[in-house]
């Protein structure tokens, strides 16, 4: 078991929005009463059942069963056991689900505030991203000018699968604002399910669903690079949350033989998309769907091409690993701090800037 | 180095290719608007015959949704994998610094010439009065 | 003076194979649907045809949805000189590709046989008629090429009929089906398909491409011709993942499943999360009582091309390595563009015998052809 240096920085932890209830007092007026008036449902995805055992380890499950709901719990199980110095949270409340682009941006802009007052204000180890209305740029934008001045939210928090495949030119506001703030773009695990989650039709089973995020991913970074997003904003970084990593060497190369070909399509993919991968995209490091012998763990590190690809998670609470055992036996030593530390800050720049 | 006739000018127009072996090599001959140019015929990727892929311009782009096309017919694409490759470099559009079509020099001789020097003739009939497309090999 | 002009027909792959191989992707395509087709249509599926056209789940009535890359999605060098597509003049594909590569095994698999049409009676009737045209203008011809029966696979009925019809008939070595499909493949909708392959003792191939009507990706439409190519191996993914979890494999332990064309270098990556998440979430498929990746191993393979090109390239040994030399089939989806040359395909220094396997004993093994 490989241990855990203290002082890391977990780009990956998420607190679980106790209710709607709890973001009442932080909804503006008329979205409050119609929450009440329209007798509102949660808006927990299925991308996350709430019994599943995926979504929660088993000894992270707080009373109510909900994990991650309070900020006592989140201290004792996510920060201080790893020795965690800093750590990002990213809220998967549905509000990227909502068919009214306006009440998404009413959700959104309250889960901030609440994600604001709730756990950035009482905890100085926590960062957050922005969670924003993905259903129109326009006012993602606008939620992210709210915030930028905040230098505690250090991304743009985005699903890996939304209306449509995300480089196309109609998400290029956010990404225009993300560049100008110095903020990631943080694409999480999770759909809008405007589609179903495989190219091949819906599925029948969660595992199914969870499995196929990685897909969805191998997909996405297809769309970012061929459609010039990392041409046109060049100092942009996008960071793949909970998306698994042992993919990215195959799908490269892949990408990068059809590239060679096709490139007239895409003139202004004037490289080979895995130097254009290697220098914009991070990935976080769980869940790592690790080969079941450490050597081909090493062999596949060197196959990434790159030692500042990876950023420490744990993705608490879902359920990856036992014990504080974060680190996948066969991560070469090297890697460790790189990963733990080094990528983290050379990624969110915030992370290290004074905060106002 | 030798010099070998390969066609008369008359028989090699502008738009014409030709596939020629010369010491055992395969070199595709090209004239685009007068100018000619030959390659091995042999793509350095997976070996698809270079004399069989088309003639196109050259695609850049500062940003995407610009496309800057120029050079027409300058730009080879294998048959093969649609790799491109210039013309004039050999160089391949996606790698070029490290993947390159062998080029070879041609030119023009007037028949008159062909007498003197080390013109690799073959069996091949020359007349003082034409012009005749020669590889440097 | 005589003339002798120094040309060559410059068709010739760069060097002879002298190793025997099997090719296990093959496109044939009729020259003229007239004169080979029609014969074994009813005169009413050939005037629905005239009146109709095809109709697949996508909206433009005379090419694909996304423009290809080259012209009918072909080497530029692969047109008959007689005329006609590519892949439908058998004298030019046995000059241009079985005699020059040795090609002693090729599985034909048409694409363009009225599978995933809308009009289910339509696609049956179009299925039937490639799989006579398969027998009467190739295989009975060229003894080194085997046939796939087509099917129309969103009427599992009639795809289980049309199977069993071919049934013992050595014209055929599999049954070929699209990877997208109205629904992920591994649910129960198709499953008579892989009944009745696995009583006919023939594998399914599950060819990518096709138009299940849904985007390519799992967050919409892309933009690109070179996301959709590349978007193939995520639904070879997304399909070999319906698979297991529906528990096929569980079901039919006699059944075989051959991944072509959607390239194999995220084979590895994807058993170990498939495998991961089963062990966390194995109460949701009881169904599956072993770990994915052990039924992967024993009752899937994929097809090579377009073989991955990792730099270095030796990386790729490690891929297969991984999933297993036995796993991989050599195919080079002749005569289409991303066509890969047997003489190149592998990285430097593999060894003989996993070069026999690669080529060969592999694809003899998978269709029970012995040689």
């Amino acid at each position: 078991m490989i241990a855990i240096p203290p002082g890391g920085i977990d780009c990956d932890i998420h607190p679980a929005v106790p209710g709607l209830g709890a973001l009442l007092p932080y909804l503006a007026d008329h979205w409050r009463e119609s929450v009440v008036q329209r007798g509102m449902h949660e808006l927990e995805s299925i991308a996350y059942p709430k019994n599943a055992p995926l979504t929660s380890r088993p000894d992270w499950r707080g009373a109510g069963g909900l994990p991650g709901g309070d900020l006592d719990q989140l201290r004792a199980q996510a920060l201080g056991p790893f020795g965690t110095s800093l750590a990002i949270c990213n809220c998967l409340y549905g509000v990227q689900l909502l068919f009214s682009e306006d009440l998404a941006a009413g959700f959104a802009s309250a889960i901030n505030d609440w994600v604001r007052r709730e756990w950035l204000d009482p905890e100085p180890r926590l960062r957050a991203s922005i969670v924003v209305p993905v259903q129109n740029p326009e006012m993602a934008v606008n939620e992210i000018e709210r915030l930028a001045a905040d230098k505690r939210f250090v991304q743009i928090l985005m699903l890996v699968m939304g209306e449509m495949p995300l480089g196309r030119r109609h998400y290029w506001p956010i990404y225009a604002a993300a560049e100008r703030h110095g903020l990631p773009i943080g694409i999480h695990a999770g759909s809008g399910y405007r589609h179903p989650v495989t190219g091949v039709g819906w599925p029948s089973y969660y595992s199914e669903d969870y499995a196929n995020q990685a897909v969805a991913f191998q997909s996405a970074l297809t769309s970012l690079v061929c459609e010039g997003v990392f041409a046109k904003f060049p100092g942009l970084k996008v960071v793949l949350i909970e998306s698994g990593f042992t993919w990215l060497p195959a799908h490269l190369w892949r990408l990068n033989k059809f590239w060679r070909g096709l490139r007239m399509e895409v003139p202004w993919v004037d490289r080979p998309p895995a130097e254009i991968v290697r220098d914009h995209v991070r990935l976080t490091l769980q869940p790592v769907d690790s080969p079941p012998q450490h050597e081909q763990l090493e062999r596949l590190m060197e196959h990434m091409g790159s030692d500042a690809m990876l950023l420490f998670s744990t993705d608490y609470p879902h359920w990856h690993f036992e014990g504080t055992q974060a680190l996948p036996e066969g991560l070469p030593g090297a890697l460790i701090h790189k990963i733990m530390v080094d990528n983290p800050r050379a990624t969110y720049a915030r992370l290290t800037e004074a905060l106002a | 180095m030798s010099r070998h006739v390969i066609a008369a000018t008359r028989d090699l127009p502008p738009g014409g290719r030709r596939v020629v072996t010369i010491k055992g090599r395969a070199i595709a001959i090209f004239n685009i608007a007068g100018e000619y140019f030959g390659l091995l015929n042999r793509c350095p990727h997976q070996g698809g015959n270079l004399g069989e892929g088309r003639l196109i311009g050259l695609v850049e782009s500062g940003e995407p949704g610009d496309y800057r096309y120029s050079r027409p017919g300058e730009i080879l694409r294998c048959p093969w994998h649609g790799w491109e490759f210039d013309l004039r470099s050999g160089r391949s559009r996606c790698d070029p610094a490290r993947i390159q079509a062998k080029c070879f020099a041609v030119r023009v001789a007037p028949g008159e010439a062909l007498g003197e020097g080390d013109y690799v003739l073959e069996t091949f009939p020359v007349t003082v009065e034409e012009n005749y497309v020669v590889v440097e090999v | 003076m005589t003339v002798q002009l120094l040309e060559r027909r410059a068709t010739q792959p760069a060097a002879a194979v002298k190793m025997a191989i099997a090719d296990c992707d093959i496109h044939p395509s009729p020259k003229s649907m007239e004169k080979e087709v029609y014969p074994y249509l009813e005169k009413r599926w050939q005037r629905h045809l005239e009146t109709y056209g095809v109709r697949p789940r996508q909206g433009f009535a005379n090419g694909p949805a996304f423009p290809k890359g080259q012209p009918d999605a072909s080497r530029r060098d692969a047109y008959p000189p007689n005329g006609g597509r590519p892949g439908s003049d058998l004298d030019f594909m046995r000059q241009q590709h079985l005699d020059p590569y040795n090609v002693q095994l090729g599985i034909l698999n048409p694409l363009r046989g009225g599978q995933g049409v809308q009009n289910g009676d339509f696609s049956a009737a179009l299925c039937r008629a490639i799989n006579d045209w398969q027998i009467a203008e190739w295989t009975s011809k060229e003894p080194r090429l085997k046939g796939s029966v087509v099917v129309p696979y969103e009427d599992a009925a009639a795809s289980a009929a049309e199977i069993d019809a071919r049934a013992g008939d050595t014209n055929f070595a599999q049954v070929l089906v699209l990877s997208r499909t109205a629904e992920p493949l591994g649910q129960r909708r198709y499953w008579p398909i892989y009944e009745a392959a696995a009583r006919a003792k023939l594998p399914v191939a599950v060819h990518a491409f096709g138009y299940g009507g849904f985007p390519v990706t799992g967050g919409g439409w892309p933009s690109y011709y070179i996301e959709e190519m590349v978007g193939h191996a995520q639904c070879n993914q997304s399909v070999l993942t319906s698979m297991v979890m529906e528990g096929i494999f569980e079901r039919l332990p006699t059944l075989k499943v051959i991944l072509v064309e959607g390239g194999f270098a995220w084979l590895p990556a994807l058993a170990w999360r498939l495998d991961k998440v089963w062990t966390r979430l194995r109460d949701e498929t009881p169904h599956v009582k072993r770990p994915p990746s052990s039924y992967i191993r024993q009752q899937v393979w994929v097809t090579s091309q377009p073989t991955e090109e990792p730099e270095p390239r030796r990386h790729l040994l490690d891929t297969i390595e991984w999933m297993g030399w036995d796993r991989l089939l050599f195919a080079t989806d002749y005569p289409h563009w991303d066509f890969d040359d047997p003489t190149q395909v592998l990285p430097p220094r593999v060894g003989e015998q996993q070069r026999r396997q690669f080529f060969m004993e592999n694809a003899r093994a998978v269709y029970g052809i012995t040689g």
